[in-house]
């Protein structure tokens, strides 16, 4: 549209004049509608709701601490310890800077959890919002990448250790695997070029990807609308005369004052960890991780941070050599196809519900043996390997994947409700 | 009495490896906010453990936050630094104090955030003659440690006696796995400079100062957390207000 034929702005005091000029050279009023005045989301959103918004706030809060930490930070092998001690002790606040960077990567993977499950729970990947989940899915792998990067730069014990675990992983490639583990590493062990190539995807090949992919998300979510509870399609029913959706709100004011309440007790529950047990126990910040790296010492017990303990599990549950295949081979993979099989969800469920309301007693309880699957192999993770562990994590592993392989069967034969035509309160 | 005093005792079978985790750790009864304790924490630091161990990311006038003036810093505290500004680093070399000890005695800087305080307090208690490891002393917290006691004139020596647990017949007792059960007592054989009780004190301050050490800012961590929590509960008053009053249109 030309500058001229915009209509001139006249609804906010002394500011429409500036605004007049932008909107002829931006299109600044229009986006303010598509996102945010005249976004329609569905009125009936409930506590599941909150987590994308808290997600992305996470974001915000780790790339700006992150800005800051690396004022400070030395990616050298032998400066990188002290350095974020330097940090803890040294600098202005450093401390708390620090502090919400750990708690905040943490937090980010809890928000990023419900957030996903929400989608479990009232099928908001299915048609049309295929591509949302994929986009959501790509955004997962790009904040484990992240977690992985930036868990070395610390340089403690488990920084160490747990990246040294994961990059032989790739050793068990066949034929390229022991080159391909050498190239990823810069060096033979982990090493101040591994620190240093980490550092640069951490502070910034990943999150330049994470911002586009985040971007790309909500661009998609406003192109198909939002899911609700109720999982039906608000869009069915609009108003004859305005062409809105009689079930939908304007996201701005509504929803970004409904997420202001959701922010702040998001920070409470923040601030109480941050300030008052940031370590968590050894869940947020490992004990072991205050121990400067040390190349020639393995820790008797090597464990990831929380939010990879499922995908650990998994990893270490494959114990026999199939098909003149090594174990670790077969964990790997599995490893692997536990991520990428939720890629697939979309075409895995043929529900005719989607949302958890309306669909039949199967799906609600492989929705719930999955859940405690998953907390399982996650407690597991966190856990040395004993027999009668490993076997537990076995029966996990598969139940994990018959979950999502049997889908396309139980999902056509559960005896669901008949869905709403319009939301519920 | 006093030959029989027991420190640690533990009901199991004793064995000679005993892996570090088995032990149930006492707590250690710290408080970092107890200045006068952690004066005398660093006190005991500077002078015991400050010779081999560095804590090269703890700068000297930091001590200032435990009350005390540059100048007191600089008289009673400061023996491997010139400046107040300085690190505590030490004189030895990494590569000799390998060749001497068997290993490089660790810098102690955070090493209370990775052992805890429960692990040093009960080492530090835990020592014990044993004329079989190659310093003369050995640890019930780790076995076969290659630091020697250095708080020995403190604490004197002791040396660990094991006896087989008696039922009531009189007869040797035995676990649930049908294993004759032992304890494990120690025995003062030379009593150092300072009462068992008074031990445990000095102990327990050094272990206090090694906690604050290894993080010097967790007293304002916790005491700017009450504020934050404080707006924190006052902005989740407001915000619900605001969106109940904003809701109140929707149907």
């Amino acid at each position: 549209m030309a500058a001229t034929e915009k209509q001139p702005i006249t609804a906010v005091g002394p500011f429409n004049g500036i605004l007049t000029w932008i909107d002829a050279r931006f299109p600044l009023v229009s986006m303010w509608k598509e996102h945010l005045s005249e976004y329609y989301a569905p009125k009936n959103f409930n506590f599941w709701y909150y987590f994308g918004s808290l997600a992305l706030l996470v974001l915000v809060l780790q790339i700006f601490t992150g800005i800051f930490l690396t004022m400070s930070y030395k990616p050298d092998a032998a400066q990188a310890f002290a350095s974020v001690e330097f940090i803890m002790r040294e600098v202005p606040w450093g401390w708390l800077i620090r502090y919400m960077h750990s708690t905040g990567a943490s937090f980010f993977f809890i928000c990023v959890y419900l957030h996903m499950f929400r989608a479990m729970l009232y099928g908001s990947y299915r048609k049309p919002r295929e591509l949302l989940w994929i986009f959501g899915m790509f955004i997962y792998l790009c904040l484990m990448a992240e977690a992985f990067f930036g868990y070395l730069l610390p340089w403690g014990q488990m920084s160490y250790w747990g990246a040294q675990v994961i990059v032989n992983l790739f050793d068990a490639v066949p034929f390229i695997g022991h080159d391909l583990a050498i190239w990823i590493r810069g060096d033979y062990v982990i090493s101040d070029a591994t620190l240093n190539r980490f550092f640069a995807f951490h502070v910034i090949a990943i999150p330049f990807v994470l911002a586009g992919l985040v971007a790309a998300h909500v661009l998609a979510l406003h192109e198909v609308g939002s899911n609700n509870p109720d999982g039906i399609e608000i869009k069915k029913n609009k108003d004859p005369k305005t062409g809105i959706p009689l079930d939908g709100i304007p996201f701005h004011p509504y929803y970004t004052v409904k997420d202001i309440f959701g922010v702040s007790v998001f920070l409470l529950v923040f601030a109480v960890i941050l300030f008052f047990a940031p370590e968590l126990g050894g869940y947020f910040l490992e004990y072991n991780n205050f121990i400067p790296a040390d190349p020639f010492k393995t820790p008797q017990h090597i464990a990831p941070v929380w939010y990879f303990t499922p995908f650990y599990s998994i990893l270490r549950a494959n114990t026999i050599n199939f098909f003149w295949i090594d174990a670790k081979v077969w964990g790997v993979i599995a490893m692997g196809a536990a991520v990428m099989i939720l890629f697939l969800l979309p075409w895995l469920d043929r529900s005719p519900a989607k949302s958890i309301r309306y669909r039949g007693p199967i799906y609600k309880s492989t929705l719930a043996l999955f859940v405690v699957c998953f907390l399982i192999l996650g407690y597991l993770g966190t856990q040395g390997v004993t027999e009668g562990r490993t076997l537990m994590a076995q029966i996990c592993t598969v139940l994990y994947f018959l979950f999502f392989i049997l889908m396309p069967w139980y999902t056509t034969i559960d005896k669901c409700k008949p869905e709403p035509e319009r939301v519920k309160k | 009495m006093k030959k029989f005093l027991v420190a640690l005792a533990f009901v199991a079978p004793l064995v000679a490896q005993a892996n570090e985790a088995e032990i149930k750790l006492e707590s250690a009864p710290i408080d970092v906010r107890d200045v006068a304790s952690l004066q005398a924490g660093a006190r005991t630091f500077v002078n015991y453990c400050l010779n081999c161990h560095s804590a090269s990311l703890m700068r000297y006038n930091r001590l200032g936050d435990l009350g005390l003036s540059e100048q007191q810093i600089k008289d009673n505290l400061m023996f491997t630094a010139d400046k107040v500004g300085e690190m505590m680093n030490i004189g030895m070399n990494k590569k000799d104090a390998a060749e001497w000890f068997g290993a490089a005695p660790p810098d102690l800087s955070v090493t209370a955030r990775s052992r805890g305080a429960d692990w040093l307090y009960g080492y530090l208690r835990g020592f014990y003659r044993d004329p079989s490891s190659a310093t003369g002393w050995n640890n019930t917290v780790f076995d076969r440690v290659a630091m020697p006691h250095v708080l020995w004139q403190l604490q004197g020596e002791r040396i660990l006696k094991e006896e087989v647990v008696k039922d009531a017949a009189g007869k040797e007792a035995k676990d649930g796995h049908g294993n004759v059960m032992k304890i494990a007592r120690f025995e003062t054989v030379t009593p150092g400079a300072l009462s068992p009780l008074e031990y445990d004190t000095t102990v327990r301050d050094l272990v206090n100062f090694m906690t604050w050490m290894s993080e010097p800012t967790q007293v304002l961590r916790k005491q700017v957390g009450v504020w934050v929590l404080f707006f924190l509960t006052l902005l989740v008053a407001l915000s619900y207000a605001l969106y109940k009053e904003f809701w109140k249109d929707v149907h």
